[in-house]
């Protein structure tokens, strides 16, 4: 029997501009044990399937037509109170962000106890039994005395763990989980989905896993809805259609995939888009910059060495105290050294918390090391104290950041953001010649003229970033240090702006530091790699030879972690390991 | 814990001592005491001997330390009008303005935050609505107006209720109290709720907005997920979410109310401290008044040190060494 369906519906949110449909006339189906995936860009709408399921929606967003089956009765048309009895007791969900899904000021216990003493009706003995069962059950060691704990006491995963627990107080039939190991770590990510798989196969619970993420997809589900643009592209088997896809979306949507296997010159990009924006092939790059050339009386060393860092620390004080004794300290990079060549990509690649954008930070100067020093064009600028010689090398040096939406200043129009660098360092001799620089670098990054007057909220993610890579140049710098430059954004943007990178490092000769989490990323963008973890570099090779031939175990570890996009060998592993961050938690108690 | 305790407790003194060179200058730069206190016929001669037998020709940081020596212990000297010792005055006047202030926080935060809570919870309701609109009229009207409205409207309209004074009053030991005798309330009435509707109004929209907020959260979507009831989750999960960030504005606030109360007192012959604090300035009765900001910086200090304690309390992060997550 079916466990749910849903018959061609249509959600929508009503608005002053009429409705917006959201999802439309979709039908999807879940047996029990079977995992669903459901896979998509941001804004296909694929969140809103899940959340119009569990009678979620959030306000005025509401199920225009067609039907939601649960078993054999029909769930779309109950009462409130009805549609809450539903909830938790035989729909469960998870959601992406363990660090905000549990309630701060309750224990776990607590929440926990709530629950189960609400679907259940154990009373509070058994409840408690029940609750210490559960978290046994999804992997929390010690569960006695970890149950008495706040949420913030938990590491991300272990909390992660904690909310598929309370999912399965009411011991559900239907779990929906909406991206829930995209915040994660890769090898905590693999642990979860394991726990998941494990958890629907024991008690033939069915799922659907909402993601943006095929790798997570290729992992653990069975089948797998394609959705684009709120329509549903293509449904059917997960090696069927990861392997053959038919529809022409989902066909270049998996080809924009960075490969881990094998590095390639360019991304494909997805063409189904449309508004794709085609590389500016006829950008005559001597009159970038009104045709002036750059500043190269700065010389490399004679080996080409652009950038030395020698035994580089930082470290950060994480409790404060009267007495030195007790004041705590994180060493968050320890002895790192590195040398960088002219007209390289030098990739940082480290699990979050293993110190690279540290040490991006310390080469920019946005902190000062602890101890160690940063050769940059010869000269050791960490310890330059005198601030116009020192921003003589900042110009050749800029960064790109995270997050497309925090770091462009909203308040400002794009001209002036791009602006701001020229001005600060008195490039232009006039306020008309900056406006062409800008103009120029828009157009070098590939975006249209129109973009100038506009605001940043104007833009979507790929745009701002493209935006954030024309003021980093907007400096001519030698030296650009991209910290996760793409792991904010959708596969297809993804695609475009590591092309983009790619394009402007031929053309502008530049050099890159390129830091990421993403293995398969890294392999496609990078000359020489450096592996870290807990502050330290571990491996420090040419790239090929690390996916081919690694050496320590943490690289092989990490590589093992990466989700295979090999759809004929996939095999499904239902052995929880032991979770890794179990110790790391227990040990700082 | 304790070092947070010891660190607060420490910025508390400092604020104090600075509060109290202030009330201390009032006596140097307010006109000059002796000429306050002697009349037109004494000679220069006195008026001399005079400053020296109350050390008035000391140097300024002698003195201070005297006034600070003293007022540590509550002796803030004689007031200038009424001849008698500041503190007397002061242990009169009290009992009428603390009932008076407290009741009013009382009303402030007991119908305030519930208000805040259903108008958040019911966003579009008709009454909710209606909430919003005469919260605004609350907000913007001042309170001496909202007063002398008051009295308008239920002392001399509908005759209902008294317009000036405490009513009869019953005294236990130094306290002396309205709230036993049935015209000592009536006389409460409408003082404490022309004081406390400011608060009121402001702590409402307060508890809305962070209510609306928290609402839209994650661990809130989450709850409810989980099939818990609106009640549970609005009040189990919600409502102390909610009132963390509201707990500093409102000790603030209640710090406020003993402020404001002088203009309430004034409207209502209120037999307070407020009205000594006003007659005390019109007749520049300064040991008075630097003895009431003293008091008023006290209580401030007070209500914060608490709502820091309180804070620490309820939110486990702060108490419970959060170093584990670093792992």
């Amino acid at each position: 029997m079916t466990l749910l369906a849903t018959k061609n519906i249509c959600i929508g949110f009503p608005s002053r501009h009429g409705m917006f449909v959201a999802v439309n006339d979709l039908s999807i189906s879940v047996e029990p044990g079977e995992i669903l995936g459901i896979v998509g860009e941001s804004g296909a709408g694929k969140s809103t399937v899940g959340n119009a399921i569990i009678s979620l929606l959030q306000p005025p967003g509401k199920v225009i037509s067609g039907e939601v089956w649960f078993k054999d009765q029909r769930i779309d048309n109950l009462s409130t109170e009805q549609k809450r009895r539903l909830r938790g007791k035989k729909i469960g969900m998870i959601f992406q962000d363990p660090q905000t899904s549990l309630d701060p000021l309750k224990t776990i216990k607590q929440q926990l106890v709530e629950t189960i003493d609400l679907h259940l009706r154990l009373g509070r003995k058994g409840s408690e039994q029940r609750a210490i069962e559960l978290l046994e059950q999804v992997g929390i060691p010690d569960p006695k005395l970890r149950m008495l704990h706040y949420p913030h006491q938990f590491s991300g995963g272990m909390r992660q763990r904690v909310v598929i627990a309370l999912a399965l107080c009411g011991e559900p039939e239907l779990i929906i989980a909406d991206e829930p190991t995209t915040a994660l770590d890769v090898s905590v990510q693999k642990q979860i989905l394991d726990l998941m798989r494990k958890l629907c196969i024991e008690k033939n619970v069915g799922m659907i896993l909402v993601t943006h993420d095929m790798g997570v997809i290729a992992e653990v589900t069975d089948r797998v809805a394609v959705m684009y643009n709120s329509k549903l592209m293509e449904i059917g088997d997960t090696q069927q259609i990861l392997g053959n896809p038919q529809h022409p979306y989902t066909q270049s949507l998996i080809s924009a995939i960075p490969r881990p296997d094998k590095r390639i010159e360019r991304f494909p990009l997805v063409t189904y888009i449309e508004d794709v924006i085609e590389p500016q092939d006829d950008f005559d790059l001597s009159s970038h910059w009104l045709g002036q050339s750059r500043d190269f009386s700065m010389q490399v060393d004679d080996d080409g060495t652009i950038l030395q860092v020698q035994d580089l620390c930082m470290r950060f004080q994480i409790s404060n105290s009267m007495f030195k004794s007790k004041r705590l300290y994180l060493d968050a990079v320890k002895q790192v050294n590195f040398s960088i060549k002219e007209g390289e990509t030098f990739g940082i690649v480290g699990e979050s918390g293993s110190g690279k954008s540290t040490i991006a930070r310390m080469v920019t100067g946005l902190y000062q090391p602890y101890s160690g020093s940063v050769h940059f064009l010869g000269k050791e600028i960490s310890a330059i104290n005198h601030t116009p010689e020192v921003l003589a090398y900042r110009r050749q040096m800029q960064m790109v950041f995270q997050d497309p939406f925090s770091s462009l200043n909203g308040r400002m129009r794009v001209m002036d953001i791009v602006a701001e660098p020229i001005m600060f360092h008195k490039l232009a001799t006039s306020r008309e010649e900056s406006q062409q620089i800008v103009l120029d670098l828009l157009k070098l990054v590939g975006m249209s003229d129109d973009a100038y007057a506009k605001y940043p909220h104007q833009f979507s993610g790929g745009q701002r970033q493209r935006i954030s890579i024309a003021r980093a140049l907007a400096t001519r710098p030698r030296f650009l240090i991209c910290d996760e430059p793409t792991s904010a954004l959708d596969v297809s943007v993804q695609a475009q702006i590591l092309n983009l990178l790619k394009d402007l490092q031929q053309e502008l000769n530049l050099t890159m530091m390129f830091i990421s989490h993403d293995l398969p990323v890294i392999r496609q963008m990078c000359d020489r790699v450096a592996v870290m973890q807990h502050g330290q570099i571990l491996e420090l090779t040419e790239t090929e030879q690390l996916f081919t031939d690694p050496q320590h175990s943490y690289s092989k570890h990490l590589l093992s972690l990466m989700p295979k996009l090999d759809m004929l060998t996939k095999r499904r592993q239902t052995t929880v390991q032991q979770p890794m961050d179990t110790q790391l938690s227990a040990n700082s108690f | 814990m304790f070092s947070f305790l010891v660190k607060r407790l420490l910025q508390s003194i400092v604020v104090l001592i600075a509060v109290a060179l202030i009330a201390f200058s009032l006596f140097k730069f307010v006109g000059d005491p002796i000429n306050n206190m002697v009349g037109q016929d004494t000679t220069l001669d006195e008026r001399e001997a005079l400053r020296e037998r109350l050390g008035l020709n000391d140097p300024f940081p002698i003195q201070f330390y005297h006034f600070i020596t003293d007022a540590a212990v509550g002796d803030f000297g004689i007031s200038y009008r009424h001849k008698i010792p500041v503190s007397d005055l002061i242990a009169e006047r009290a009992p009428a303005t603390l009932e008076l202030s407290i009741i009013s926080a009382l009303l402030a935060v007991f119908i305030g935050i519930p208000m805040g809570v259903y108008t958040a919870i019911h966003r579009s309701g008709f009454i909710s609505r209606s909430f919003m609109t005469l919260s605004l009229v609350g907000i913007s009207l001042p309170t001496f107006l909202i007063g002398i409205l008051f009295i308008f409207l239920f002392g001399v309209i509908l005759r209902w209720l008294p317009t000036f004074g405490r009513g009869e009053v019953v005294a236990i030991g130094w306290w002396t109290t309205g709230l036993l005798t049935w015209s000592g309330i009536k006389s409460l009435i409408l003082p404490s709720i022309t004081l406390a509707l400011f608060q009121m109004t402001l702590i409402m929209r307060l508890v809305r907005t962070e209510m609306l907020e928290v609402l839209c959260t994650d661990y809130i979507k989450f709850a409810r997920a989980r099939g818990l009831k609106e009640n549970a989750v609005n009040f189990g999960h919600a409502l102390k979410n909610t009132l963390i960030p509201v707990i500093t504005i409102i000790g603030l606030q209640l710090g406020l109310v003993m402020a404001f109360a002088i203009i309430t007192e004034t409207v209502f012959q209120w037999p307070g401290m407020g009205m000594l604090f006003i007659q005390s300035i019109e007749e520049v009765d300064v040991p008075v008044m630097a003895a009431y900001l003293m008091m008023i910086s006290l209580i401030f200090v007070g209500i914060n040190l608490l709502v820091d304690i309180l804070y620490a309390y309820v939110d486990p992060r702060l108490t419970i060494d959060g170093g584990s997550k670093h792992g």
